[in-house]
């Protein structure tokens, strides 16, 4: 056996070896955790002296207001 | 239960800035903020057009996604709100928002960056509900009181569409077929492309020193 044969054995080896290295990368995209709110809780649209808790009223009262922005039914 | 947002209507906007004066003048906003802004496209071109911009109260906000210290919160009617107490003013939702409606006051004799301010929808923060403290820190609390956003209700052409998405969508709606154009705005060709879209092809050229008979 030459001298060369005998290198190119090894060679081929680490060839191989690092081509299969390849194959067992790591996934490199960080898992996203969605944040927590972590500041002071807020209170709710109908909790106050006006709607005093009622959520129906509230509603009631926005739809009126929003649908108050459609002209077509206001001058008609 | 309700899903808040705005609608703009281009068609309609005259570039007033009236929603600009109201929101500054409902929450005494401070110089060098603008919690809304009407941007005009081809400006000076025939058939300009015109928006009137501010925070869109995103489903899936990017500003609550890259805040640091997660000062941001959504309220039941689906209003993008921050704690103002918490917020480090460092500018992340700023980068992320992609209609530029965070807005950082300057703090301070050196012009230090403050903390955000953006549009709360009027509907304040995470304070009392039509406390002093709320009014300070965050504006107005309109929605408590059973009112729309200062911007939309002072539209005089009303071109600026504010309240549960459902019903001011169905008002564009109608309006949009009573204006006889426009329908085509809605829908999935908007987005994805119509199918009466047809790829333009050069017009073909005569050929020249053809046969003469």
């Amino acid at each position: 056996m030459t001298v060369r044969r005998l290198l190119a054995i090894p060679l081929a080896v680490c060839l191989v070896a690092l081509g299969v290295a390849g194959c067992g990368e790591k996934p490199q995209v960080v898992n996203y955790k969605q944040g927590k709110y972590q500041g002071k809780p807020d209170s709710l649209a109908w909790e106050n002296e006006r709607f005093k808790g009622d959520q129906t009223a509230w509603e009631m009262q926005m739809r009126q207001r929003n649908l108050a922005q459609n002209e077509y039914q206001r001058i008609n | 239960m309700a899903r808040m947002k705005f609608l703009c209507d281009a068609e309609r906007c005259i570039e007033c800035n009236g929603c600009v004066t109201a929101c500054k003048n409902e929450n005494e906003v401070p110089w060098g903020v603008n919690r809304r802004r009407v941007v005009t496209l081809n400006d000076g071109v025939p058939g300009e057009r015109s928006m009137s911009v501010a925070c869109m109260h995103c489903s899936d906000a990017p500003c609550m996604a890259v805040c640091p210290v997660d000062c941001f919160y959504k309220t039941a009617e689906g209003v993008v709100l921050h704690d103002k107490d918490l917020c480090i003013g460092c500018g992340y939702c700023f980068y992320a928002c992609p209609f530029g409606a965070p807005q950082f006051p300057q703090d301070g004799a050196f012009g230090l960056r403050g903390k955000m301010d953006k549009c709360t929808f009027c509907a304040g923060g995470p304070e009392a509900n039509g406390s002093e403290a709320e009014f300070k820190k965050y504006g107005r609390n309109r929605l408590s009181e059973g009112k729309l956003p200062a911007c939309a209700e002072m539209c005089s052409t009303k071109a600026l569409l504010g309240g549960d998405g459902d019903v001011i969508a169905d008002i564009y709606r109608t309006r949009v077929t009573r204006r006889g154009k426009g329908s085509e705005v809605w829908g999935w060709g908007t987005a994805y492309g119509r199918p009466d879209q047809q790829p333009q092809t050069p017009p073909q050229q005569q050929p020249q020193g053809g046969n003469k008979s």
